[in-house]
């Protein structure tokens, strides 16, 4: 009896020995990861231990000292031509960044422009999109999150979950393979962080390869493939979350479980 | 019981009555303020009677001069002036602050250097040196330089008249405050802003454009209606290089009949009307660029005005049931 063997997965995401200084401090030093396509992984780990800064190399936000950072088989910020790496120029690094969403801690929607002109202003000016097209798929998406009926409402007149859900549905226009989450729910309200998540649960069941960077431990636990914890710019402890979450084996980890729940 | 004789008396709602609790007191009284009022009335009006009835002033030639054909060609070319001048500094300008806020440390000297040079120096200097050019450079001409080969060649004077030499005086200077205003703007606008337009795959120079300076805009146009203001009165120092705007025409037309102030009087009242003039454009530009900064616009002046008339409220402001002040007015008119 000869048994099938699955291929392993090609990660979207691989990152080797990844390092990464601000002014003589080294806030990464050495993160290795990857992350399949389709899975959801979240970064837990206390303030200033390095998540952030990750997530920001990924989409070349942050320009790393050292290692490499691979999305979809595509060196980040990186460009291979006849066996020589050449850095990148802006309009390259832009090019990438439309396969990479990104959702910030604090919205950071245009305050110029409606819910529907934030999610259809790079569709229609960077993806050339036929207008009616991107306002028709502008439309689907902010009903995707919940808010077809406040397209026209400007970033202000939203409140902070509604405004967080605006800016998914922005990640969400370009049709990104992987999609960050720097912190999506801190800047919340408590009785708001519910309607961002479960937009965020939806998106996980539908197949989105996401990281998140989260506080959110019931969010982890529901719905992370994988959770990563950091601290003090290494990897502590990954793996599932029935491993990382209910039985945390570093100390740092139950010191810091024991803290948020 | 006792719960059952509240519910009989429903609470008061309404504002007449006057409750025993309510300090009834006799307000403040601020004589000074009466005193200090009419003083301030009492000399204005001793100025305004003293310049009708100054015998210096011959009135009948202020209103003969008001639209006197040649004064409202100067003021034709004081506005062309003043919009080409501001039109194409501001472009300058935002090359400029760009230039400064750039990392290539060439451009970001030059740009400083250009400031400092049209910030630090006169105005009037300025023109007279545009105007004078010929002295310096007798003859421009285009070539290649340190070699004998020229693709043309053409007499200072021909190339740059006065009105040249005005216009390029006061946009180059311009160029360089309107920079710094631009500068302030553009910084003025979060730096998330640029992470969130990056993430979505914008280039730069589409972030600048669409998502940084239609934000700067709002920092950026009350310093720059400031400095239209200053542009137009600006103009005015032309007249010494002789551009034919508002102030040289004026002054010579005082010189042929020496009615120096009645004439100053007009351009003076020409001046005033212009400058408010410009406000409109701007309360227009302002508004336009506040969109999405405060939750619902104020109505414009012409929306006042037409509700006014109506006798309804203000189109614009929402109205808003948890706002207690508006219940309370509602409830009163009916």
């Amino acid at each position: 009896m000869t048994e099938i063997v699955q291929p392993a997965p090609v990660p979207l995401l691989s990152a080797r020995k990844v390092r990464k200084s601000f002014g003589g401090v080294q806030v990464l030093k050495g993160i290795t990861l990857s992350v399949n396509p389709g899975e959801v992984m979240c970064l837990l780990g206390p303030s200033g231990s390095g998540k952030s800064t990750f997530l920001r190399c990924i989409n070349h936000l942050e320009r790393i000292d050292g290692g490499r950072i691979s999305v979809d088989g595509e060196l980040i910020g990186y460009a291979q031509r006849q066996n020589r790496i050449y850095e990148m120029n802006p309009r390259e690094v832009a090019k990438q960044r439309r396969g990479i969403g990104m959702v910030f801690q604090r919205f950071n929607l245009f305050p110029h422009m409606t819910a529907l002109e934030n999610v259809t202003a790079a569709p229609i000016g960077v993806k050339k999109l036929p207008k009616q097209q991107a306002l028709k798929r502008g439309l689907d998406l902010l009903e995707r999150v919940g808010l077809a009926d406040l397209a026209q409402s400007y970033p202000a007149q939203l409140s902070g979950g509604q405004q967080q859900r605006v800016a998914i549905a922005r990640s969400l226009a370009m049709d990104p393979k992987l999609l960050l989450f720097d912190e999506p729910t801190s800047a919340l309200d408590p009785e708001l962080v519910g309607d961002v998540l479960d937009v965020m649960r939806a998106l996980a069941a539908d197949g989105m390869t996401m990281i998140v960077v989260t506080h959110e431990i019931g969010f982890a636990r529901g719905a992370a493939d994988s959770v990563v914890f950091m601290d003090g710019g290494v990897v502590v402890e990954s793996g599932p979350p029935s491993s990382v979450l209910d039985n945390p084996q570093n100390e740092r980890t139950k010191a810091f479980l024991d803290s948020v729940m | 019981m006792s719960s059952v004789a509240i519910s009989e008396r429903p609470p008061e709602v309404s504002t007449d009555a006057v409750d025993p609790d309510d300090i009834v007191a006799v307000p403040l009284r601020h004589p000074w303020r009466w005193v200090v009022a009419a003083l301030l009335l009492a000399a204005f009006v001793t100025l305004a009677v003293s310049l009708w009835d100054n015998e210096n002033i011959h009135h009948p030639t202020i209103t003969e001069f008001l639209f006197n054909p040649r004064i409202l060609s100067g003021v034709v070319l004081t506005l062309v002036i003043t919009v080409i001048a501001m039109v194409i500094s501001t472009v300058l300008g935002v090359l400029i602050a760009v230039m400064r806020l750039s990392s290539n440390p060439v451009m970001n000297v030059m740009a400083w250097v250009y400031v400092w040079v049209f910030r630090g120096t006169p105005l009037l200097i300025q023109i007279v040196f545009w105007g004078y050019l010929g002295l310096l450079y007798a003859q421009i001409s285009l070539g290649v330089p340190f070699t004998d080969f020229t693709l043309f060649s053409i007499d200072t004077n021909t190339l740059i008249p006065a009105f040249t030499a005005g216009l390029l005086a006061l946009t180059l200077n311009q160029a360089a405050y309107s920079a710094e205003i631009v500068r302030a703007g553009m910084l003025s606008v979060d730096q998330g802003q640029y992470e969130a337009a990056y993430s979505v795959g914008m280039s730069p120079t589409f972030t600048l454009f669409k998502v940084v300076l239609p934000q700067a805009m709002r920092v950026i146009i009350p310093p720059m209606g400031n400095e239209t203001i200053s542009m137009l009165k600006n103009t005015s120092l032309l007249s010494v290089i002789a551009v034919l705007e508002l102030y040289t025409v004026a002054t010579q037309i005082s010189s042929q009949n020496l009615r120096q102030v009645e004439l100053l009087v007009v351009v003076s009242c020409w001046y005033l009307f212009l400058t408010s003039m410009l406000s409109i454009p701007q309360y227009y530009l302002e508004r336009h660029f506040g969109r999405g900064n405060a939750r619902s616009l104020p109505p414009t002046p012409i929306q006042r005005m037409s509700a006014l008339l109506r006798h309804t409220r203000p189109v614009g402001v929402v109205e808003d049931p948890t706002n207690p002040a508006q219940v309370v007015t509602k409830g009163a008119h009916s």
